[in-house]
C-alpha cells in the first residue's frame, strides 16, 4: 500500500531538517501547477511501505493572504494526503499551536511532530506530552530534526494513523471554539453539509464562511437564502463580541491555545536574565552601531566571495576547463579524425560555452554559503528589520531586501524569494528592480574592462557600478511607485527568530538548496545557448561556415543593431554582438569578445584582449558599456524566472523593457556627458 | 489607562486590549498572535526609528509603529 504525507510548519520550525532526515536523497524538486513555488518530494526511507513525503511551504497560518498559505491550503484539501504531518517548534508552542489549531479542521488526520525538544530541554522547561495530545486530540511525537530524534517513531506513528483513518478510525475531534460561536458553527453545519461534502469538510467550511473567505465562498456558491443566514449569524455574533469575525476566530483559537499552555507547558521560571541572543542582539541592532556593522558584514562578506578565494577558484577552474578538458578533448577529435566543425562545436561552443559559466560556480555556491549563514543565523532577518524605513522611501518594506541582496549573487534565486512578499505589487516591484543589482556574472565583465582601462583604479571602478545598479534601482523604484505601482506598501509583518549558530549541514543543505539552480542554469540552458551562439558566430545567413566573425549571422546581426549603441559610445558591431550574446548568459560577453577580436577563447584577464579593446574603447566608452551590461535585460535563465515568478507576459516584456531602456538612457547620459564634461 | 501601542517606549510591558483596524494587515497581527489578552513587552525601535520589535507569546515579531497604532493597549507596569 502506498501512502502520502504532507508537511506543514511554521517557517523555522525546523521543516527542511525534518525533511532532509526523513527522505534523504530520495527527495526531488518541481514548482507547484501554475506557480513558481518550490514543490519538495521524496521517499521515506527505512521504511519498506511506499511513503511519500510531501514539503509543504512554510506558513504561519491558512489564511488566504499568501500564494504559500493558498497552496498549502489547496493541497491538503484537494489532493488529501493521508496525513499531515505538523511540525511545531517547541520553544516557541504558542504561536506554532495557531495553525494547528487550523489544520485539525481540515478532515484529515494530523500528528504534530513537536520539534527542537533538545533545545526547549536545554532551556529547562517542559511539555506534558500526554496530556497535550488529550487536548489537542491528536498524536504529538517529540523530535530533534537535527540530531535525528524522534523521526522513527513520527513516521510509524504516521503510518499507523493513515492505516487506522483508511479503515475508518478517526481520531476524536476537539472544540476550540466557545459555546455560543460553537452553537452557531452547529447551526450553519446541517445546512451546509449536504452541499460541501465534495468540495470542502464541512466544519472547515463553516469556519471560512463566517469569516467570510472569499475563496471558500466563490466555490461552494451558497444559496442566497443560506448565504442571508450565514451574515445574519455574523451579524449577531459581531455585535456580541465588539468585533469583526475573522478575529473573533482569531482570538478564540489563541484563547484556546492559551489554555492548553497553561495544562500541559511548564517553564522554568525566568529569572528576568537576557538570554544569549537577546546579549548579541543587543550589540547587532544597536541605535548607533548597527548599520555600521551591517555594513561590515557586508564588505567582509563580497570581498571573501569576489576577493581572493573567488578569483581563485576562477582561474583553477577556468585552466582546468579551458586549457587541461579543451586540450584533451581536441587531441581525442583530432585522433579521431572528426570534422573540423565538430571539433568547433565542442570545443569552441560547448566546452567554451560551458566553462564560461562553471567557473563561477563555486564562486556563487559561497556566496549562497554565506547567505545561508546569514539566514540560518538570525541576521538577515534582522537586516529587513534595520532596512525597513528605507526600502520604505521606494515603496518597498524590509522584506524585499532579502531578494535584492541576493540579486549580488544570482538574479535567478533572487527573483524565486520574491515569493514571500504577500502583496502582488510588491512582488512585481521587487522583480524588476532585482536584476538591477550587479549579479556575479557580470563581474568578468567588469574584470575585463576595468582592468584594460581603469588600471589603477579597478576595485572602485568595479564597485562604482554596484552603487549605480543601486541608485537606479532606487530611482525607479519611486519612479515606478509613483506611476504604475501606485498604493499601499506592503505591511510588514514579520518574525524575528532567535540567534542560532548554523549548523554545518543546515548550511550546505540551504546553500545547495539555492545553488543548484544556478548549476542546472548551467547544464540545461546554456548548454542549449552554447550551441546558439556558437552556430550564430560559425555559419552566415546561407549557413556556409565562415572564416571570420563579421561574416557570421551574429556578425550581420551585429552590424545591423550597431547604430542603436553608437549614442552611448560603442557603436561597433562587436560590441552589440557581444551585449546580444550577453543575453544568454552576461559571462558570454567576455567570451565574445575574445572570438570577436580574433584572439579565440579568452577569459577575463587576458591582456592581448585588453591591448585590442583599447585600440577601439576610450575608458569613457568602457565606462558606458560597463554601464548598458550592468542595467540591461538579464540573461535568459533570470528572464524565465521572471516570467514564471510574473506569470504574465505583459509584465514579462514590460520589466525587460523597462531594463533596456533604463540600461540606454543611463549609459547614454554616461557618455554624452562625459563627453560635455571632456572626458571622452 | 488605555493607550495604543505605538505610544509606548522600550522596556514596557502591555497587555493587549483590542485591535483596531481592518484588512489584511490587521489579518496577519493576529495570525501571528497580537489578540487581545495578549502580553506585549516592547523590545526596541530599529536604528532608523521604524518599525519596533516586541516579544510576544514568547516570541519575537516586528511591525510597524502605523500598525501599532492600531493595537489599543492598557500598561502593566513600565
Ligand atoms: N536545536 C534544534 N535545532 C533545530 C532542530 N531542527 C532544526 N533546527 C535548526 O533550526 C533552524 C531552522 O531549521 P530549518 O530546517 O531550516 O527550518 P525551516 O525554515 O522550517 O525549513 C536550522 O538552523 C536548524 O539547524 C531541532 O530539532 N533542534
Amino acid at each position: 500500500m502506498s501512502f502520502k504525507f504532507a508537511l506543514v510548519g511554521n517557517p523555522n520550525c525546523g521543516k527542511t531538517t525534518m525533511f532532509n532526515e526523513v527522505t534523504g536523497s530520495t527527495q526531488h524538486v518541481g514548482n507547484w501547477p501554475g506557480v513558481t513555488v518550490e514543490k519538495k518530494e521524496g521517499k521515506a526511507r527505512r521504511f519498506k511501505e511506499d511513503i511519500r513525503v510531501i514539503d509543504l511551504p512554510g506558513i504561519y497560518s491558512l489564511s488566504p493572504y499568501s500564494l504559500e498559505e493558498i497552496i498549502s491550503r489547496n493541497y491538503i484539501l484537494e489532493e488529501k494526503p493521508d496525513v499531515v504531518i505538523n511540525i511545531v517548534d517547541a520553544t516557541n508552542i504558542e504561536r506554532n499551536l495557531y495553525l494547528t489549531t487550523q489544520l485539525i479542521e481540515l478532515g484529515i488526520p494530523v500528528v504534530v511532530a513537536l520539534n527542537m525538544m533538545d533545545a526547549l530541554e536545554s532551556r529547562g522547561d517542559q511539555i506534558d506530552i500526554p496530556r497535550l495530545e488529550k487536548q489537542l486530540g491528536v498524536p504529538v511525537i517529540p523530535t530533534s530534526a537535527n540530531k535525528a530524534q524522534g523521526t522513527k517513531e513520527l513516521i510509524e506513528k504516521s503510518l499507523q494513523v493513515a492505516q487506522s483513518a483508511a479503515t475508518g478510525q478517526l481520531g476524536e475531534s476537539i472544540t476550540i471554539f466557545d459555546e455560543q460561536i460553537k452553537k452557531s458553527l452547529d447551526e450553519l453545519l446541517s445546512f451546509i453539509t449536504p452541499q460541501c461534502n465534495q468540495v470542502y469538510p464541512p466544519r472547515f467550511a463553516t469556519v471560512k464562511l463566517l469569516e467570510g473567505d472569499e475563496i471558500v465562498i466563490a466555490k461552494l456558491q451558497p444559496n442566497s437564502a443560506f448565504m442571508a443566514l450565514i451574515t445574519t449569524t455574523r451579524g449577531r455574533l459581531e455585535q456580541e463580541y465588539d468585533n469583526d469575525m475573522e478575529t473573533i476566530v482569531a482570538d478564540q483559537r489563541y484563547q484556546f491555545i492559551s489554555k492548553v499552555i497553561s495544562k500541559s507547558v511548564k517553564k522554568k521560571l525566568s529569572v528576568g536574565g537576557l538570554t544569549v541572543s537577546d546579549k548579541i542582539d543587543k550589540i547587532l541592532t544597536h541605535r548607533i552601531l548597527a548599520i555600521p556593522l551591517f555594513l561590515l558584514v557586508m564588505y567582509v562578506v563580497f570581498t571573501i566571495t569576489f576577493g581572493f578565494i573567488g578569483t581563485f577558484t576562477i582561474d583553477y577552474i577556468d585552466h582546468l576547463i579551458n586549457v587541461t578538458l579543451a586540450d584533451a578533448v581536441t587531441t581525442l577529435l583530432h585522433s579521431a579524425g572528426a570534422a573540423e566543425w565538430l571539433d568547433s562545436l565542442i570545443v569552441g561552443g560547448i566546452i567554451a560555452g560551458l566553462g564560461s559559466i562553471l567557473v563561477f560556480v563555486p564562486q556563487i555556491m559561497i556566496l549562497f554559503f554565506f547567505l545561508a549563514i546569514l539566514e540560518d543565523s538570525g541576521y538577515m532577518s534582522r537586516a529587513a528589520f534595520m532596512m525597513d524605513r528605507l526600502l520604505r522611501k521606494i515603496g518597498l518594506s524590509g522584506k524585499s531586501f532579502i531578494p535584492m541582496i541576493m540579486g549580488i549573487g544570482c538574479s535567478v534565486p533572487a527573483i524565486m524569494a520574491t515569493r514571500t512578499l504577500e502583496n502582488e505589487k510588491d512582488r512585481r516591484l521587487t522583480i524588476i528592480l532585482t536584476p538591477f543589482m550587479s549579479c556575479g556574472a557580470r563581474l568578468p565583465v567588469y574584470a575585463l574592462f576595468a582592468a584594460a582601462f581603469f588600471a589603477n583604479a579597478q576595485s572602485l571602478v568595479i564597485f562604482s557600478l554596484y552603487i549605480l545598479g543601486m541608485v537606479v534601482a532606487i530611482l525607479s523604484g519611486i519612479l515606478l511607485r509613483k506611476t504604475l505601482f501606485k498604493g499601499e506598501a506592503e505591511a510588514f509583518v514579520m518574525e524575528l527568530p532567535p540567534y542560532r549558530i548554523p549548523t554545518i549541514k543546515g548550511l550546505m543543505i540551504h546553500m545547495w538548496d539555492k545553488g543548484k539552480g544556478f548549476i542546472k542554469k548551467a547544464g540545461t540552458v546554456i548548454f542549449a545557448a552554447s550551441v546558439i551562439i556558437w552556430f550564430g558566430q560559425t555559419f552566415d545567413f546561407s549557413l556556409h561556415m565562415v572564416e571570420e566573425v563579421s561574416d557570421s549571422i551574429f556578425g550581420s546581426v551585429g552590424a545591423f543593431i550597431a547604430p542603436f549603441f553608437a549614442p552611448l559610445g560603442f557603436g561597433d558591431w562587436r560590441s552589440s554582438v557581444a551585449l546580444l550574446t550577453g543575453f544568454v548568459a552576461k559571462e558570454a560577453v567576455v567570451a565574445t569578445m575574445g572570438i570577436l577580436n580574433n584572439l579565440g577563447e579568452v577569459g577575463e584577464g587576458s591582456v592581448e584582449l585588453m591591448a585590442s579593446l583599447q585600440t577601439y574603447f576610450t575608458p569613457l566608452k568602457a565606462y558606458a558599456f560597463m554601464t548598458f551590461t550592468l542595467l540591461y535585460m538579464p540573461c535568459i535563465a533570470a528572464f524565465a524566472a521572471i516570467k514564471r515568478e510574473m506569470n504574465s507576459w505583459k509584465w514579462t516584456l514590460f520589466t525587460v523593457g523597462y531594463q533596456t531602456g533604463t540600461a540606454w538612457i543611463v549609459s547614454f547620459i554616461v557618455y554624452q556627458g562625459g563627453k560635455l564634461l571632456g572626458l571622452g | 489607562m488605555e493607550t495604543t501601542l505605538n505610544e509606548c517606549r522600550p522596556g514596557d510591558k502591555v497587555v493587549i486590549v483590542r485591535v483596531s483596524g481592518e484588512g489584511p494587515v490587521k489579518r496577519r497581527l493576529m495570525d501571528m498572535g497580537v489578540t487581545r489578552g495578549a502580553e506585549i513587552l516592547v523590545r526596541k525601535v530599529a536604528p532608523m526609528g521604524d518599525p519596533i520589535e516586541v516579544n510576544i507569546r514568547g516570541y519575537e515579531l516586528t511591525f510597524r509603529k502605523a500598525d501599532a497604532g492600531n493595537i489599543i493597549i492598557q500598561k502593566l507596569e513600565s
